[in-house]
């Protein structure tokens, strides 16, 4: 009874609590992610944004998670009803399940894999599958060619997402996530060696989540709003919430791949009594920002212009950047052990 | 040279670097949000909202059923039926508007030689029903009571126009 206790109930009763110790944060942080692009959006706009609901607007999410929760659940009679139910739940599920590698601190890890990276881009390439089973288990003309969309986009911009992981991972020597930041704190941030593949992994990760301007699949003026036109009430708040999750997700990735996860900016007592959590939060929310002013700021593409910077500017600029990398590690003798 | 040029814009991003600057100093300027029910913009004297019939000091009402705001009213919203009063003088026995049919075109207090018929400051009367909008004589008597004040002000304030 001892051993079932030390041995199964009680290393299980500790995963789940740090898996709640993420998930938990994880979706109040989704939540006001919804209100903050709205403000930002609305600052930007010259308006105020959400402000009624609370003080300043700070309730608004539970109010509009209230509104979705009791809405009714319309299921259209062509739908594949099994599918049309898994890929909400698959979407949602997926945009967590990342988590589990993502580092936020010294040792604050779920699971400290040696593939990290790895597990990140299979994760991340896996949820293109929610989005298209829920555009053709709609039955709909507008959700089937938005799942078409996302699906071509999200294949075209992994590839050089790929390309600019190995970039990064040719200077650490390792897939696993802290690693990577503890090669950052010996090197300097990558993003000062690799700025241009920076700035092809954060413009491929706006593809990648399919937002503004590359938000082709839920093109409002062409698709009504895409893969998730059939869905209501909490079917579509699962797509809601993966959406943005996904998002902090890829700039999380974004973080610990080229800002030094949770290293302190500057070396020096100041900054490093600043707990890592706090550094990891800061600049994950300055490129979420970056996100929502993006989305403000620019039109959205043209399928084709998105297909053609995605294959003939981003593929061959990262593919000759990645040889750059190699050939300079190889002749320099500056290769990881 | 031009050719430089361009390319270096192109890769060097500035195109777009100089639009978010753009939109990053609208995020900092003043909000030119108005919180609609708490407060409200300035509007025109000349605003055309919801009708009201006036009176005179006396208590007398205004209106001789001419009928000229219901030949003139495009929307054929306005129906009026008159006949002598006991005192002799010319009174409607019937003014409705239909506000669903009415354009707030204002056709028909430019028509009325006596100002009795107005369009008011007055835009927050939506209701829950159809019926509710079918206003006849009695309301439209009761909203010139109750905007009476700000009706004359108006009317003063955009007479040296006029």
């Amino acid at each position: 009874m001892a051993e079932l206790w030390t041995g199964y109930v009680w290393p299980t009763a500790v995963i789940v609590a740090r898996i709640l110790a993420i998930v938990l944060p994880l979706l109040v942080a989704v939540a006001y992610l919804t209100l903050a692009e709205r403000k930002v959006i609305g600052a930007i706009q010259m308006r105020k944004g959400p402000n009624v609901v609370g003080p300043f607007g700070l309730l608004q999410p539970v109010a509009d998670g209230l509104k979705l929760f009791f809405k009714e659940t319309i299921v259209p009679t062509g739908a594949s009803k099994v599918v049309f139910f898994i890929s909400p739940a698959l979407t949602f599920i997926l945009a967590l399940v990342a988590w589990a590698v993502i580092p936020f601190d010294e040792g604050w890890v779920l699971a400290n894999i040696n593939v990290g990276v790895l597990y990140l881009f299979a994760i991340s390439s896996l949820g293109v599958y929610g989005i298209i089973m829920a555009g053709w288990a709609s039955n709909s003309k507008y959700a089937f060619l938005g799942g078409l969309r996302a699906a071509a986009q999200m294949v075209s911009y992994e590839v050089s997402i790929g390309f600019v992981m190995i970039s990064v991972l040719l200077c650490v020597g390792s897939l696993n996530l802290t690693d990577i930041v503890h090669a950052q704190a010996e090197k300097g941030w990558f993003v000062f060696w690799h700025l241009p593949m920076f700035v092809i992994f954060y413009t491929s990760c706006l593809a990648e989540t399919n937002r503004s301007p590359f938000d082709l699949m839920e093109a409002e003026s062409e698709l009504v709003t895409g893969y998730n036109v059939e869905y209501s009430a909490m079917t579509f708040a699962l797509f809601y919430l993966g959406e943005y999750a996904n998002m902090i997700l890829v700039c999380a990735m974004t973080t610990v791949l080229f800002l030094g996860g949770w290293l302190s900016p500057l070396p020096f007592a100041p900054f490093t009594a600043v707990p890592g959590i706090i550094w990891f939060a800061l600049k994950v929310s300055v490129l979420l920002f970056g996100f929502l002013w993006i989305r403000a700021t620019f039109p959205r593409y043209r399928f084709d212009q998105l297909m053609r910077l995605g294959w003939k500017v981003f593929l061959p600029f990262s593919l000759v950047w990645l040889i750059l990398t190699a050939g300079v590690l190889e002749f320099g003798g500056w290769l990881p052990k | 040279m031009s050719f430089l040029d361009r390319t270096a814009r192109t890769w060097l991003l500035t195109e777009l670097l100089s639009g978010m600057a753009v939109t990053l100093r609208y995020f900092f300027s003043p909000k030119v949000t108005i919180n609609y029910p708490f407060e409200k913009n300035p509007i025109s004297p000349r605003f055309r909202g919801e009708h009201a019939l006036r009176r005179y000091a006396n208590g007398e009402e205004r209106c001789i059923a001419c009928k000229l705001c219901e030949a003139v009213c495009p929307a054929q919203a306005i129906s009026i039926e008159a006949e002598p009063r006991a005192d002799g003088s010319r009174r409607t026995t019937r003014y409705d508007i239909d506000m669903t049919k009415c354009i707030y075109c204002g056709f028909c207090q430019e028509a009325c030689p006596v100002d009795a018929i107005v369009e008011g400051p007055n835009f927050e009367f939506a209701t829950e029903t159809r019926a509710e909008l079918m206003y006849d004589k009695a309301k439209l008597l009761s909203n010139g009571d109750r905007w009476e004040t700000e009706l004359a002000a108006r009317l003063t304030a955009d007479a040296p126009y006029r």
